[in-house]
């Protein structure tokens, strides 16, 4: 190996601006990045009989209890599908959310000894938190394909749109993750409090029932919670029955950059003491 | 570009002591504290008590290092050596000051880090490289030799939580070793490992020296700190207190200490770094015995293993308390053992006797083991400690494979077994 130093220079200081978001860093350490998440992948069904079958189980079990509960007893409208394919398509964003959340809680607390011994940018650990469901994400979403050949729902050409809802619900994932890994090094009540969020969360979006159950005033404030663009773009992309509320998915759009803003300020702020605190 | 390595200009950091004990570690507590600040009366002691509460681990802390200097950090614990080398490679930030660092820094501080138990080793290398900030073709690049530097070739695809823990920090070791940083960083890497492996390290730290890169080398080991250092910096309560060749800078510390030990001081203490109290008591020699009586350092697994410490006054002490421990290459405590809580010893100038341990080989593991000594007052003055230097010992298993692991419960576990000890007085 050559040894010509010749490396970039670091001034080591007390921390930079408020909005100080460190992507040049964040990049460096890509491969990082894809190594934790590796990491979470590989373990979480190590030693499972079942293994990575649960990534469809999660969401198609509780399609069931809803189909049974709201679809048949309640009767609850399904904006013209199947209520099945109808909760699904909503169960899948909503299931990749629900555990991003759960694992951004962790993510920094759950690995004191990277926080204290290493250095790479903290703001690694809740992305990885984020981007690892995606895996299970992509194996129930191939059930989902099934689904729609058994229901003989067709694809139309507002598939192409998914991508886009996939964005802001990675995105949404991303905001909250990284404010809620923080606030956990802060105070570890949030470990216990991220449960009844995701429960709470899950009824306050259209995961079991429609967005047209809302009173149509009530709409736009409905829509300032992300997960609803989320759902409704997905229900429209892949099921492609109701007409898509563009309003209510520039508003979550514009609530999901401005908790993502907030979460990073939060989380630099925080960032100076975690290897003192965690 | 200049030759330097490392430029510190006035750095400090502060720590806040108690919040993380007493402070608001949740959000009821944060609450609670808000509410009781609003109110008129309060109890606004708490508050002050809390404002004073800081401490300055480092206070305006400025030197250079040169590309290729090793530069040793003495002091004694909790001076601030280990905050430095914190701060230095960004683990954490400053409260005022700043450091300019150039090129890639590694530090043997964080061996180790990031393994998981359920992947296997050659999953682990890859995992902790990247933790150490390597690219995935570097790892690639040096991966036969780090399997190699290890050792642990055949057991590369086993979880390493089948690994010894011998075997685990052999592997640790390897990947860190194999960083090429520009300026490596040592936290008393001396003490890890067997003598030969250790060999090795330090093999590897003179070859990255010898390239030209910079070491910086936080030491107890006062030897080991004059051998390899150039230049040392003695650090105290935060600011540097002596700065300059190695030799000298090691002498004044030396000195120092014995005198903090103050009038205390009897015996000489010619290895500072591995001994260290008043000298009031003093251990003098140590003995590990198998069945057969013998003396060695190699004990079969399930042998009897009887340490022998002989011990002599030189002053009159009415309140001698043993102490006895076992310590694993990883200073992984397993056995810790305090005999004479219950029965102090009353000793007079002149006094010689042993203090001898009985334990049974079955309770550890094939690996190696160091033994702690410790007789103090009963409070924290220390009359004499002998930390495992010299009194290194060998488990071996019956088939004299390391892999062979015995797994008898935590490690914790295994300081409630009933081991005999006694003090018999010449």
């Amino acid at each position: 190996m050559a040894t010509t130093i010749q490396g970039p220079m670091v001034v080591v200081g007390p921390k930079k601006g408020l909005f100080h978001l460190d992507l040049p860093s964040v990049w460096q350490y890509r491969e990082l990045l894809y190594f934790l998440i590796w990491r979470d992948v590989k373990i979480r069904y190590k030693q499972t009989v079942i293994g990575a079958a649960w990534a469809v189980l999660q969401p198609l079990m509780t399609m069931l209890i809803f189909a049974v509960i709201f679809g048949k007893f309640a009767r609850i409208p399904s904006d013209g599908s199947p209520y099945p394919i109808f909760a699904y398509v909503a169960l899948l964003p909503w299931t990749y959310f629900a555990q991003a959340i759960d694992r951004s809680g962790t993510s920094l607390v759950g690995n004191p000894e990277l926080i204290s011994k290493v250095y790479f940018p903290r703001l690694i650990m809740p992305i990885a938190a984020a981007l690892a469901p995606l895996v299970d994400f992509a194996i129930a979403f191939t059930l989902l394909l099934g689904m729609m050949l058994w229901f003989r729902t067709p694809a139309t050409w507002a598939v192409l749109a998914l991508p886009l809802f996939l964005l802001l619900a990675l995105m949404t994932a991303l905001a909250v993750s990284i404010f809620l890994s923080a606030l956990n090094v802060r105070y570890r009540d949030v470990r216990h409090a991220i449960p009844f969020l995701v429960q709470f969360w899950m009824y306050a979006s259209p995961v079991a029932y429609p967005v047209s159950l809302v009173p149509e005033k009530w709409r736009l404030l409905y829509g300032l919670n992300p997960m609803t663009g989320v759902i409704e773009g997905f229900r429209w992309a892949l099921l492609g029955t109701q007409n898509l509320d563009v309003r209510l998915i520039a508003a979550s759009a514009v609530v999901v950059m401005a908790f993502f803003l907030g979460g990073v300020v939060y989380f630099n702020q925080a960032e100076q003491t975690f290897a003192d605190v965690v | 570009m200049s030759d330097t390595a490392i430029r510190v200009e006035k750095l400090s950091k502060q720590y806040k002591i108690g919040v993380s004990k007493q402070g608001h570690n949740t959000l009821r507590d944060h609450l609670a504290a808000s509410l009781r600040s609003l109110l008129p009366s309060g109890d606004k002691t708490h508050h002050a008590e809390e404002a004073t509460d800081t401490i300055w681990a480092l206070k305006d802390v400025s030197f250079d290092v040169r590309q290729g200097e090793i530069i040793g950090i003495i002091g004694r614990n909790g001076a601030g050596k280990s905050t430095l080398l914190k701060i230095l490679s960004r683990i954490t930030v400053p409260t005022s000051g700043r450091a300019e660092v150039y090129g890639r820094v590694g530090s043997l501080l964080e061996v180790g880090t990031g393994f998981h138990p359920e992947l296997t080793g050659r999953e682990n290398i890859y995992l902790n490289g990247a933790v150490l900030g390597m690219t995935r073709s570097e790892i690639a690049r040096h991966f036969d030799e780090i399997v190699d530097f290890s050792g642990v070739a055949k057991f590369l695809d086993t979880p390493i939580k089948h690994y010894s823990s011998g075997m685990k920090v052999r592997l640790a070791f390897s990947v860190a070793a194999h960083l090429e940083p520009d300026i490596l960083l040592i936290d008393e890497v001396l003490a890890v490992g067997d003598a030969a492996f250790r060999k090795k390290c330090m093999g590897k730290m003179e070859h990255v020296t010898q390239s030209g890169r910079a070491l910086l080398l936080v030491s107890h080991s006062m030897p080991a700190i004059e051998n390899l250092c150039e230049r040392v910096l003695w650090i105290d309560a935060g600011i540097i207190l002596e700065e300059g060749e190695a030799k000298k800078v090691v002498g004044q510390y030396i000195d120092k200490v014995n005198q903090t030990l103050g009038g205390r001081t009897v015996g000489e203490y010619r290895n500072i770094g591995h001994r260290r109290g008043t000298g009031e008591v003093q251990f003098t020699t140590v003995r590990l015995i198998n069945n057969a009586g013998l003396e060695t350092r190699e004990f079969m697994l399930g042998e009897r293993i009887l340490v022998e410490a002989d011990f002599q006054a030189h002053r009159n002490v009415d309140h001698a308390i043993f102490g006895f421990g076992l310590v694993d290459a990883h200073n992984q405590v397993f056995i810790t053992n305090w005999i004479g809580r219950r029965e102090p010893q009353s000793l007079k100038t002149g006094d010689r006797g042993t203090f001898s341990i009985e334990l049974s080989s079955s309770v550890l593991r094939a690996r190696q083991y160091y033994v702690y000594l410790v007789v103090n007052d009963g409070t924290d003055v220390p009359f004499d400690v002998w930390d495992g230097v010299g009194t290194e010992f060998l488990v071996r298993s019956p088939a004299d494979v390391e892999s062979v692991d015995f797994w008898i419960g935590s490690d914790g576990a295994l300081a409630t077994l009933p081991i005999a000890a006694q003090i018999r007085r010449d």
